[in-house]
Order: C-alpha cells, then sequence, then structure tokens
C-alpha cells in the first residue's frame, strides 16, 4: 500500500519581492509550500511559489490565512525608505505588523519569524564590545530612522508573553552584504567610498546566504526567542576597504555631516547624516545564543564576501 | 609620501634590540584570522608605537623594574597600579615593561574613559594598541579571554593630585574587586614611583576644568611637559580573594583595603631605595 505524503509544512514570506525575501524563498520552497505576500511587483520568483500582491495591512490579506491552514509566517515586510515620512514608516511597518500578529493569533499558526536589526542597539562610544540580546535598544538615540523598527521588535517582544502558543523568534542580523540593497552594501560597493578622519571601527558583516540559513535554523519546530546573527569574526572598516581595493577619501567628520544634511536637503544624497555614526563607533553583537540554541554557523568568511562584492555588481 | 613616512616609521624598529623584538612578535596576543583581536587590537600595530615607548621606558625615564616574576605567563589578572603625573605615562610605562623586560612578554589591556572613542584618530590609535573602552562587559570578556587587566581604581583623581599630596592614595573604587571576585582572577599590586614628579602641580583648578569639560586643570610651574625623572616600578606578589563578589559595599571595601596596603607598602619602599628624583 502506498503511503500517503506528508503535507508540506506551509509558509508565508511577507515582503518577498525584496532580495533577501527572493533569496530564502529559493532556498525554502523546495522543503515548504511558500505563500509570497509583498504589496510590489516580483521578478524571477520559482513557479511553485503562489504570491499575492496584497499590502498587509489590507483586509484582502486576511484571506490568505483563511484559504489555508498556515503552519508559520516570516515576517520580513518592514519597509525602510530614507526618503518616506517617518509616520508611512511607523503605520506601514508597526501597524502592518500588529495585523500580522493578529491573524496569526486567530489561525493558530505555529510559529513566527521576525527580522529585525543588530543596529536597534545603535552605535554608540558607551557601547561593549559585543552588545547581547538583553541589551537596551538605543538606536533611536541620535537617528529617528530606526525608531519604527525599534517599535516593531519591542512589540514583537511582547508576544512572548501575550501568545506563549506562538512560537515567535526575533533576528537581529548586522549589517547584511551580498546581493542586498541596503546602506552598507552600497557602502562597500562604492568605488571612493567617504570615511571619517581618525575613525576606524570594527564591523561585523553577514552574508544575505548565510542569514537565509539562520531563518531555516529558526525556522525548527521548538526554537523560540531574540537571537542576534553575525558573520565572520569583526574586522576594521579600513581593512574591509584595502580588500576591496577601495580608494577611501578620510574627511573631518563635521564636513562630511555638512556635505551629507546639505545633499540630503537638496536631494542629491539619500543617505541619512545620522547613520554615520555606523563608520564612527562600534555596534557589534554576540551571536554566541544563535550559535548554540540555533546551531547556527557561517559559510561565508571575509574573503567570500570581499569576491562576492568586487565580481557581482548589484543588478 | 605617505609610503615614505611609513617606511621611515617601521626603519625605527631597529633600535628596539633584535631578540627582545622577536619575543614581541611570537607573544600570543587572541588575534583572530585576520590579525586583530576582537576590541581591535593589531599586533602588527606595535610596530609603529612600539618603538617611542621603548625610548621613554628605557631612554628617557630609564625606568626600573623590580618583581616582574610574579606577573603570570598565562592565564587573566588584574594588575592594580597608583595612578599619578597628570599625564597617564604610568599605564605606557607598566605596558612597556611586560613587554620589552618580560621573559614571555605580556600584552596590557587597560580600560579607557568613554570618551576617547569620540575623539578621532586617538579613538583609532588606542583601539589598535589593545586598550579597550571601560564597561564591565568588557573587563569580563577580555578576563574569560585569559587577558591581563590594568587598572586604576583613583581614577583621575589619582592623576590629577596636587603636588603636597604626592603618594598618597585616592579613595579605591570597588568594581575591580568585584570583578576579580566574580571571576576567580588573581590581583597583582604594582607601585609605580617617579610619576609624581613627572608634572608637579600646585593646584587644580577644577572650575575651570569643569567650563572647559577636561578632567582637571592643573596649574604646572615647572611646565606641562614630563621631566626625565626616573620610574620604579615595583610588582608585588599575587593577592587571591575569595567570597562573593554581590556583597555589599563595606565587605568589599576591607578586601580592597589589602589591595591598598600592599600597594602602599611598595611605594614605601620605593620610596625609601631610591636616592634622588633624577637617577
Amino acid at each position: 500500500m502506498k503511503e500517503r505524503k506528508k503535507r508540506k509544512q506551509r509558509v508565508i514570506i511577507t515582503g518577498i519581492a525584496g532580495r533577501l525575501g527572493l533569496a530564502l524563498a529559493r532556498r525554502l520552497h523546495r522543503r515548504f509550500d511558500v505563500i509570497g505576500v509583498d504589496r510590489r511587483k516580483v521578478k524571477h520568483l520559482p513557479k511553485d511559489i503562489q504570491f499575492e500582491r496584497v499590502d498587509i495591512r489590507r483586509r484582502r490579506f486576511e484571506d490568505v490565512f483563511r484559504r489555508e491552514q498556515i503552519d508559520a509566517v516570516v515576517h520580513l515586510n518592514i519597509m525602510h525608505d530614507p526618503r518616506s515620512t517617518d509616520a508611512e514608516h511607523h503605520d506601514f511597518n508597526i501597524n502592518g505588523t500588529k495585523k500580522l500578529f493578529e491573524l496569526c493569533a486567530e489561525h493558530r499558526v505555529g510559529k513566527v519569524v521576525v527580522l529585525s536589526s543588530a543596529n536597534v542597539y545603535g552605535p554608540d562610544p558607551r557601547n561593549p564590545q559585543f552588545l547581547t540580546e538583553d541589551a537596551p535598544l538605543m538606536g533611536g538615540q541620535n537617528f529617528d530612522g530606526i525608531r519604527d523598527l525599534i517599535g516593531l521588535d519591542m512589540f514583537c517582544n511582547t508576544f512572548f508573553w501575550r501568545h506563549p502558543e506562538i512560537e515567535t523568534v526575533i533576528l537581529r542580523p548586522v549589517h547584511i552584504v551580498g546581493q542586498v540593497n541596503n546602506a552598507p552594501s552600497r557602502f562597500l560597493r562604492l568605488d571612493t567610498p567617504i570615511t571619517l578622519l581618525g575613525f576606524d571601527p570594527m564591523l561585523q558583516l553577514i552574508h544575505v546566504e548565510d542569514l537565509v540559513s539562520a531563518f531555516e535554523r529558526a525556522l525548527i519546530p521548538g526554537i523560540r526567542g531574540v537571537y542576534n546573527i553575525a558573520g565572520p569574526s569583526p574586522v576594521p572598516l579600513s581593512y574591509m576597504l584595502e580588500k576591496l581595493r577601495r580608494k577611501p577619501r578620510p574627511m573631518p567628520e563635521a564636513m562630511v555631516r555638512g556635505l551629507l544634511k546639505m545633499g540630503w536637503a537638496i536631494k542629491v544624497s539619500d543617505w541619512p547624516w545620522p547613520e554615520l555614526d555606523h563608520i564612527k563607533y562600534v555596534c557589534m553583537v554576540d551571536d554566541s545564543r544563535a550559535r548554540e540554541e540555533l546551531g547556527f554557523t557561517h559559510t561565508h568568511e571575509i574573503d567570500d564576501i570581499v569576491r562576492e562584492i568586487l565580481t557581482r555588481p548589484l543588478k | 609620501m605617505f609610503q615614505k613616512i611609513k617606511s621611515k616609521v617601521l626603519g625605527t624598529v631597529d633600535r628596539i634590540p633584535k631578540e627582545t623584538w622577536a619575543r614581541i612578535e611570537e607573544m600570543e596576543a587572541g588575534q583572530n584570522e585576520y590579525g586583530f583581536d576582537p576590541f581591535g587590537f593589531e599586533p602588527e600595530f606595535l610596530k609603529y608605537i612600539g618603538p617611542p615607548i621603548y625610548f621613554f621606558h628605557k631612554k628617557y625615564f630609564r625606568s626600573k623594574i623590580t618583581g616582574l616574576e610574579n606577573v603570570p605567563d598565562t592565564g587573566a589578572c588584574i594588575l592594580v597600579s597608583n595612578h599619578s603625573g597628570q599625564i597617564a605615562l604610568d599605564g605606557m610605562l607598566i605596558g612597556a615593561a611586560c613587554m620589552f623586560d618580560k621573559k614571555r612578554p605580556r600584552m596590557i589591556r587597560s580600560m579607557v574613559e568613554h570618551w576617547i572613542p569620540t575623539l578621532p584618530f586617538a579613538s583609532w590609535v588606542f583601539a589598535r594598541s589593545g586598550q579597550v573602552t571601560g564597561t564591565r562587559d568588557n573587563a569580563r570578556l577580555l578576563l574569560e579571554r585569559d587577558g591581563c587587566l590594568l587598572v586604576f581604581p583613583e581614577g583621575v583623581k589619582g592623576i590629577s593630585k596636587t603636588y603636597d599630596r604626592a603618594y598618597e592614595l585616592a579613595n579605591f573604587g570597588l568594581g575591580f574587586m568585584r570583578l576579580a571576585l566574580e571571576t576567580q582572577t588573581p590581583i597583582i599590586p604594582i607601585g609605580v614611583v617617579g610619576g609624581e614628579e613627572q608634572i608637579p602641580s600646585v593646584w587644580n583648578i577644577e572650575s575651570l576644568a569643569g567650563a572647559v569639560g577636561i578632567p582637571s586643570f592643573p596649574v604646572t610651574p615647572l611646565g606641562a611637559l614630563p621631566l626625565p625623572v626616573k620610574y620604579h616600578i615595583h610588582f608585588g606578589e599575587p593577592l587571591l580573594f575569595e567570597g562573593k563578589a554581590d556583597e555589599e559595599d563595606r565587605a568589599i571595601r576591607d578586601k580592597v583595603d589589602v589591595v591598598t596596603k600592599a600597594i602602599e607598602k611598595l611605594i614605601d619602599n620605593g620610596l625609601t631605595e631610591r636616592t634622588g628624583f633624577f637617577f
């Protein structure tokens, strides 16, 4: 007698149209039934993935949960567009997440994995060299743009006691590099990056494929909690730029800040100037909990990251 | 031009005796596969700061070192010293003693103030030469990694003393003792003699220091540059304390007093031994 094939676990990935979402979808779609949700258009999605183009704040999103039993949700749908207003950020990120969690509770979804960031701790001269998951989220003290992410992270934290039956996992990765379009990845792709004269902090980077592995581990039943995710051993910024054969332009901090503020005001630059603190102070995390409890290991060393940045431009 | 300066600076490494330098290059400093330790210390960087420190240690201050065998070759330890001299050169010289004079060199890590990372260049030089921002987590991590930690429990109070209070110990902080109890780390007391005479200060204008935003504003009639005094650095025998780290301040204070007494004794011995300020 032929045994009935076990039903594949069904996973929703919100924000699947982003580069991280696509990378995750490509890794998961053979083992899981993946349903992708995004309000943006999506390209190059594997054929067996069901895609819903919907804003997660809308009513139509609820239908995705009603149609089929969902086993897990990976929530990547977090907006970070420096040019858009704070109100829009808060509405989309926090209300969207609230809606998602409500639906998960209502439809008895067993697992929710949320993407946060190590930037919620914030670069600061008083930081210990390695921040643990219990460190306060101070990223907003100088940088308003990160406050909605901190709010989101804390909101997800309340789920540990509000809905203990849901396994909530919050991942806080360090600077993601590779085929992603974010500030660190773009900065390392500049030929003549501007650096701050006399500052050379230690950096932690993680390759996007390693982060995908961390998400894979987070989907394992029984895993819950907050995890810092870091890749290879930390190196100074100057070491990274030297490996990439860049020609950095060190400039006095006040000048860079002034230029960036001006560039921002006349809309020739999209770099928010408070983010300069990331090339000034340390903001590194202790990822030992992820390595012990999740069994997470990185496979991309600094040399692999350098090779990738040099050989594969962002499309 | 930058290359020229670099090769010139690197050339000065020859001023350090060959065998001393060879020992330093072999030193295990806990660096990762890229040549940096997690705090940003780069052993390669010693090539740049080693020669000037060697000059100050051997030629300018002619430091006399005793009891260096009390510093263990491996394993975590906390060095506790008196602090003096308006400029913190005593830390540099203790580091130099453990680096240049010890048979198996040890890298001394000290904790720096929180505002150091906000200064351009200083933040970079201090990090590359192994100095660490002073937080409790950092100290704990350093000891876990079998580091050798140098602390000055007197802090700025010790360094900005006026000359009439020379070689008096200011009130010791308790943090180092709690750390030692928690991690079961031996404490090595150090008495530094000579530092008080390098820039004698007659008055500390605290109101002015507060207004400018610096830790102290000393009035120094003999100029602001250190005089070529002779430093005498005495390392005492290791002290190991037992007890709970979270006891009341009073109980911890008793243990700290034992360290204070040991340092006072080392300083007194040093003061009676020396025959003058400059030789």
